[in-house]
Parts: C-alpha cells; structure tokens; sequence
C-alpha cells in the first residue's frame, strides 16, 4: 500500500467520524436522548452502504483503492461498535433492560441484515 | 472559532488517527494471528480493546466532573474521534452477511452475537477499572 493510500484511508476515517458526531447531534435534537437513535441509525445505513460497496468491489465495479478508502476509511469511522457498547451497558444499568436488548441485538439484526441488502445490490447490479 | 467546528475538528483529527491505528493493525496482523481463521479475529480484537477503553474514559472523565472544557475535548478527541474511528460496526455487519452468504450460519451467529456480548462485556470492565482508579486518585489526593 503507497504512504498516499493509507493517509487517504485515515483521512476518510476522520471524515465518517465527523459526520457521525453530526448526524448523531441532529437525531438528539430531533428525537430527544431518552434513547441512542443516533448511533442505530449511523450503524445501520453504514453497514447498508459498506454491503454495497463489497458487492461493488466484488463484481469489480469498484476500483480496489476506493473500495478501501470508502469501506475502511470513510464507513469504519462512521460506523462505530465502542459507542454502540457503551449506550447498551449505560441502559443496562439504568435497568433499561428492553431498550438495551434493542440497542445491543435489535441495532446487530438490523445492521446484518442491511448490509446483507446492499451486498446483494453490489452484486445484483453487475 | 465557533463551537461547531471545533468539536468537528476535534473529531476530524481523533478519527483519523484511529481509522489509521485498525488499518495499520489489519495491515501487520493477517500475516499473523488471524490468517486462516474463520472469522476476522483482527476486527474482533479491535473492537473488544475500544469498547474497553471507552468505558474507561468516559467512567473517568464523567467522575470528574461535567462534561465541559477540557474534559469535553478530550471526550470529543479521544471517545468520539480515536475510539470511535478505531473501532468499527459495518464490518462487523458486513463480514456476517458474508459468512450467511457463504452458508455459515452458525459460524455467523457466534461471530456477531460473541463480539457484541463480550463488548458489553469489556465496556462494563472498562467502567469498572475507570471508577476504581478514579477512587484511587482521589483516596491519595485525600491523604496528600
């Protein structure tokens, strides 16, 4: 991998990151913060969008470079696990118990299950 | 500078250098460790170490006081920039929907299930570690 390449990669990283801290900003404003809506939404329309682009890149209608900086890069900074961790056990200990199994199994369902889409769509398209 | 941008720079700047940190892992570890493997161990070690040492900070910071000035960037830097961009959940998602494809159901289960269980159960560590060393520092502030 060329030194420009993996700065790139960091770089989108920085990006998704950003955008995360935005999105997630909005939702809490719209939706309240009774419950983490934000981080479901990041982690499932990035896992969507992280489907599609490995079914793109599979068929070969993405170039390896972008499927990297796009799939590492830009969607592994988006999405996030440690938050999603820390909002599960933060209800768990509120005893929340039904909304931590929903942030902890229902946000994994629905992520799996979107991205299982956009796979088949990268792969549907070629 | 506005507040915004600010936060957004602080992130920027954390989440770079942490989506640099699990490239340059996935980089040198595969060679290793995870080749061969039936599920991708890399990512699983990434996001187990993160969700640990988020619990860690943000029990620590929040012991500190409100989430304000220095403490709110270093939340913003090191919690929703490093270990956010560090740790990732559309792999997690994405390599599960591969092993379903590939008619690994069981295999996909325990890798999705296995790495969301042991994250709570890492970041409930991590919560622990940084209430007990918070306890620590202040026990010696108060006999100093």
């Amino acid at each position: 991998m060329t030194p420009l390449l993996f700065l790139g990669i960091a770089a989108a990283g920085g990006v998704g990151a950003a955008a995360r801290l935005a999105l997630d900003g909005l939702v809490r404003t719209r939706l309240g913060g009774a419950f983490p809506y934000g981080t479901t939404i990041i982690n499932v329309s990035g896992s969507l969008l992280l489907g599609l682009v490995t079914g793109l890149a599979l068929n070969h209608l993405l170039a390896p470079e972008w499927s990297l900086v796009l799939g590492i890069g830009l969607l592994g900074g988006y999405t996030t696990f440690s938050t999603a961790s820390f909002e599960t056990v933060r209800l768990a200990q509120a005893h929340r118990y039904l909304a931590a199994l929903a942030n902890g199994v229902g946000m994994l369902v629905a992520s799996v299950v979107a991205a299982a889409l956009g796979l088949w769509a990268g792969l549907a398209l070629g | 500078m506005h507040p915004n941008w600010r936060s957004l720079g602080l992130v920027f700047l954390g989440g770079t250098l942490g989506t640099a940190l699990r490239e340059a892992l996935g980089l040198l570890l595969p060679a290793g460790l995870a080749a061969g493997a039936p599920v991708p161990l890399t990512t699983v070690g990434i996001n187990l170490l993160g969700a640990l040492l988020l619990g860690l900070l943000l029990e620590a910071l929040m012991r500190r006081g409100r989430d304000a000035g220095g403490r709110r960037d270093l939340r913003l830097l090191l919690g929703t920039g490093l270990l956010g961009g560090f740790t990732t959940y559309s792999a997690l998602a994405t390599d599960s929907a591969l092993l379903l494809r590939d008619g690994a159901i069981g295999m996909a289960l325990a890798y999705a299930l296995g790495t969301v269980l042991l994250g709570g159960l890492a970041t409930w560590l991590g919560i622990v570690v940084g209430a007990a060393l918070h306890r620590r520092a202040s026990a010696r502030g108060e006999n100093g």
